[in-house]
């Protein structure tokens, strides 16, 4: 009996400058297999389905489990994680590429640094005195716990950018995954100091105006986080905070 | 004098938490990790962190958590940081707590406490079941505020190589290479604080990320530093077998009511839901009554060995028991355990609500590690270690939601006491070595690149990953250890015929792994020989042939230096410190 195979198409560029190739790959299929596993499986044995002999495929992941958020990339066209991604509910051949809105370092890989950088420009952080012992934080009841928690999920997988029509060199939008750490962090009791500079980051180049609701985020995020919810709270906090500003100018 | 240069290897909580200590004196600290560090291995952590705060009534204290910790370890771990560690936990969770770690709460808005295993107590902190999640982020978005005010700057991307080392033994840098352009470069540093984490890569698939190789570990290792009690793996009792890695499947399932089981007849053929309460064996309950499906790791793995290898009780004859949570209401699950119960779904496409989760235990955690002094100094005076990859905190077996406030303890004391050290150390020597070293590793590449042999890599490491599960995790024999160590010989001289596949300059990863394979397969040889020298069993380490702990012999820290000979690395035993608990009898049958 024929064994059953796996047929994959995998976009690889060998460098930022290099030209852009397709590789297919024909694996072995096996039970629970996912996008990651068969990459695994190209490691260990670099062989196009032609035979032609090939580099293992350059992509980054760590913890696969879908919270780490290093494995994003495009899967028959969509982006979301590798690890979850298993063969056995995917079209074939299965077509990987590597996101598409960030600067491409080799093969799968891109750098998504931006997203990083955003969250200083928003400082999402809670400023604490120090780290020394000044007892208990402030009391914060289940009901807050509940808000807050989702808009922590976030595995900073900037899937939700990828998928943004706005997201995109023109418009600077610092996307929706920020925006969701600046309703967290203004949530917090301590958090919320610095709320105004935080809403003050987001009204200008590249802040929350930009956003045009295609509401495609909310659908691409593997971790469910209410971001259509968050862009709406932050929109209506930065309009108020304009208006204060404005008013106290 | 300027405030002393330190360097941070890792970014997980260890690591995070010893820079925001130095960031925080006013130290210089460069941080450097594979991965950006949020996305480091602390991330999975799931159920909770430990800590005795006592706010459920029942009298817990901070001895109460020292004690269960030491007991838990089979009484392997030196007394005194265990101690200050469980005296240190609840201004821990305070301070995570200040930090907006969104904690789950009671109705009067404190926090949440639920039971783990090894403890008769609510002890557990949790922010549903992605802890390590919420502590890693509030830890970085901590470090990140640092970065902005310029006291930390990051180096991600980079992946450590080795110490820099002076003609005196002094450490005085690193040296490390950009994943990116491949480039090879020195950093001068005044101390430097390894928290690379665990060692999971080694045995093939594990809980563990990728990032886990112990690579580092075994580079310094291989440069002078102890390792110490590398026997001590602990094997998980309930993770997800995949193809690419075991899932884990939190023990706070557990804690939240979750019952372990099997039919009591082999190859009960029912659909589950038909086997009524009295032809399930909760085989855990009925052999521990007091502690029940909460006994330690290394107890609840064992028993599962049993029931599949020995009584033959495996799901379908499949190694699998089930893991139910289906009696609980679907309400407090996703409150409580959301996150866990997702991870199962989307990667079973069964859903734990409706059936029982199909769980196998899995190799998870490294107790042993760089042997370090209380202070956290390895004995290559600068080079400190933190967090799982050191040895100090869990003797022979961890207890849950120990880990994490293991990492941030550790990192806590390492930053503080490496400034401390470097403030008093005599001036460089022209460069302390860095040419020098930076040259050792620039020859190791350039070896590589070259290399035009018959081995695939990824195989090998394949290979090393079977041997040692099957050798060297739950059942241990001197055989079967001495077969692993001949296999990694074999693997080691098969290493010398390596063929890259890739000889790019760019984002190479399969180079990049080579170079830590090397490091994998000396580090698994100090782990299984360890386990030959070690006749007893104690905690995670059990030799059928050898069942009891013998505490004349063996109440001692395995100590290896790295010889670079066949016969492996040398082995000295150093007493534990028992000042405080007198070593008794490690039984859960009943409460100790």
């Amino acid at each position: 009996m024929a064994t059953r195979t796996v047929q994959f198409e995998i976009r690889r560029q060998a460098a930022p400058d290099a030209p852009a190739v397709w590789e297919k790959f024909e694996l072995e299929w096996r039970p629970g297999m996912n996008v990651i596993s068969s990459m695994m499986e190209i490691s260990a044995n670099p062989v196009t389905a032609d035979g032609k002999p090939t580099t293992p495929i350059t992509y980054d992941s760590n913890c696969l489990e879908e919270i780490c958020g290093s494995c994003a990339m495009r899967i028959n066209g969509k982006a979301r994680m590798a690890c979850s991604a298993l063969v056995d509910n995917l079209e074939q051949p299965i077509r990987v590429e590597p996101l598409s809105k960030f600067p491409l370092v080799r093969d799968l890989q891109v750098d998504r640094s931006v997203l990083f950088e955003n969250l200083i420009r928003v400082k999402a952080w809670v400023p604490v005195d120090g780290t020394y012992d000044l007892g208990s934080g402030p009391r914060v009841y289940p009901q807050q716990q509940e808000v807050n928690y989702p808009l922590s999920n976030c595995i900073s997988c900037t899937c939700c950018m990828e998928v943004c029509p706005q997201f995109n060199d023109v418009t600077n939008f610092v996307g929706a995954a920020t925006i969701a750490q600046v309703k967290l962090f203004n949530n917090h009791p301590t958090g919320k100091v610095l709320k105004e500079e935080r809403l003050r980051a987001l009204s200008g180049d590249g802040g929350i105006q930009e956003c045009g609701f295609a509401q495609n985020c909310v659908q691409a995020c593997p971790k469910q986080l209410p971001l259509t919810e968050a862009i709406s709270d932050i929109g209506r906090d930065v309009v108020v905070q304009k208006l204060s500003d404005w008013v106290r100018s | 004098m300027a405030s002393p240069k330190i360097i941070v290897v890792g970014g997980g909580l260890a690591g995070l938490a010893a820079v925001i200590k130095i960031a925080e004196a006013g130290g210089n600290v460069d941080l450097f990790s594979i991965v950006p560090v949020k996305r480091s291995h602390s991330v999975c952590a799931q159920g909770g962190i430990n800590a005795a705060k006592d706010l459920k009534g029942e009298g817990d204290s901070t001895d109460k958590h020292f004690d269960d910790t030491i007991y838990g370890g089979d009484f392997l771990a030196n007394q005194t940081p265990v101690k200050a560690m469980c005296e240190a936990a609840p201004a821990i969770i305070d301070l995570l707590d200040r930090m907006g770690v969104p904690f789950n709460r009671t109705p009067e808005g404190l926090l949440d406490f639920r039971r783990f295993g090894g403890t008769l107590y609510q002890r557990t902190a949790f922010a549903g079941a992605t802890t390590g999640q919420q502590l890693l982020y509030a830890l970085d978005e901590q470090v990140r505020r640092f970065e902005s005010e310029g006291k930390v700057k990051k180096y991600e991307g980079w992946e450590f190589l080795s110490a820099i080392i002076d003609s005196k033994g002094v450490a005085r840098g690193i040296t490390a290479m950009n994943l990116r352009t491949m480039e090879l470069k020195a950093f001068p540093a005044d101390a430097i604080i390894l928290a690379t984490g665990g060692v999971g890569a080694i045995f093939g698939k594990s809980t563990n990320s990728v990032v886990c190789t112990g690579s580092a570990q075994s580079a310094v290792f291989q440069q002078g530093v102890y390792y110490a009690n590398g026997e001590f793996i602990q094997v998980h009792p309930t993770s997800i077998p995949g193809e690419d890695k075991l899932r884990l499947m939190s023990e706070s399932a557990r804690g939240e009511g979750g019952r372990v089981w099997v039919p009591r007849t082999a190859g009960d053929k029912r659909p589950i839901k038909q086997i009524p309460e009295s032809d399930r064996l909760y085989f855990l309950e009925e052999w521990y009554p007091k502690y029940g499906n909460l006994v330690p790791r290394d107890v609840a793995t064992r028993a599962i060995h049993k029931v599949v290898y020995q009584l033959g009780l495996g799901i379908d004859g499949q190694p699998m028991v089930y893991l139910d949570l289906t009696h609980i209401d679907r309400e407090t699950l996703d409150r409580k355990l959301g996150g866990i119960l997702e991870i199962y779904e989307k990667f079973v496409g069964v859903d734990p609500h409706l059936e029982p989760m199909k769980i196998f235990p899995g190799m998870h955690y490294t107790m042993g590690g760089l042997w370090v002094d209380f202070n956290q100094m390895t004995n290559i005076p600068g080079i400190f270690a933190a967090g799982e990859c050191e040895y100090q905190y869990h003797g022979a077996n961890r207890l849950g939601a120990n880990s994490l406030v293991s990492c941030i303890h550790g990192g806590f004391i390492s930053g503080p006491n490496a400034i401390r050290y470097a403030k008093s150390l005599p001036a460089i020597e022209g460069d302390g070595g860095a040419a020098a070293e930076l040259q050792r590793q620039a020859e190791i590449n350039a070896g590589l690149m070259k290399s035009d042999g018959t081995e695939n890599p990824f195989k090998l490491w394949r290979e090393l990953g079977a041997t040692m599960t099957e050798h060297v995790t739950v059942t241990r024999y001197n055989k079967g250890l001495k077969l692993a160590d001949d296999k990694v010989l074999e693997l080691l001289d098969r290493y010398k015929k390596i063929n890259l596949s890739d000889r790019s300059q760019w984002a190479n990863t399969s180079f990049a792994f080579t170079r830590q394979l090397k490091n994998m397969l000396e580090l698994s040889r100090t782990i299984t020989l360890g386990g030959l020298l070690r006749d007893e069993s104690r905690g995670a380490h059990y030799k059928p042939d050898f069942p009891d702990r013998n505490d004349e012999k063996f109440l001692k820290t395995t100590k290896a230096s790295f010889t670079g000979t066949t016969e492996g690395p040398k082995f000295e035993f150093e007493d534990v410190d028992i000042q405080y608990i007198k070593p008794r009898k490690r039984s859960y049958d009943a409460a100790k």
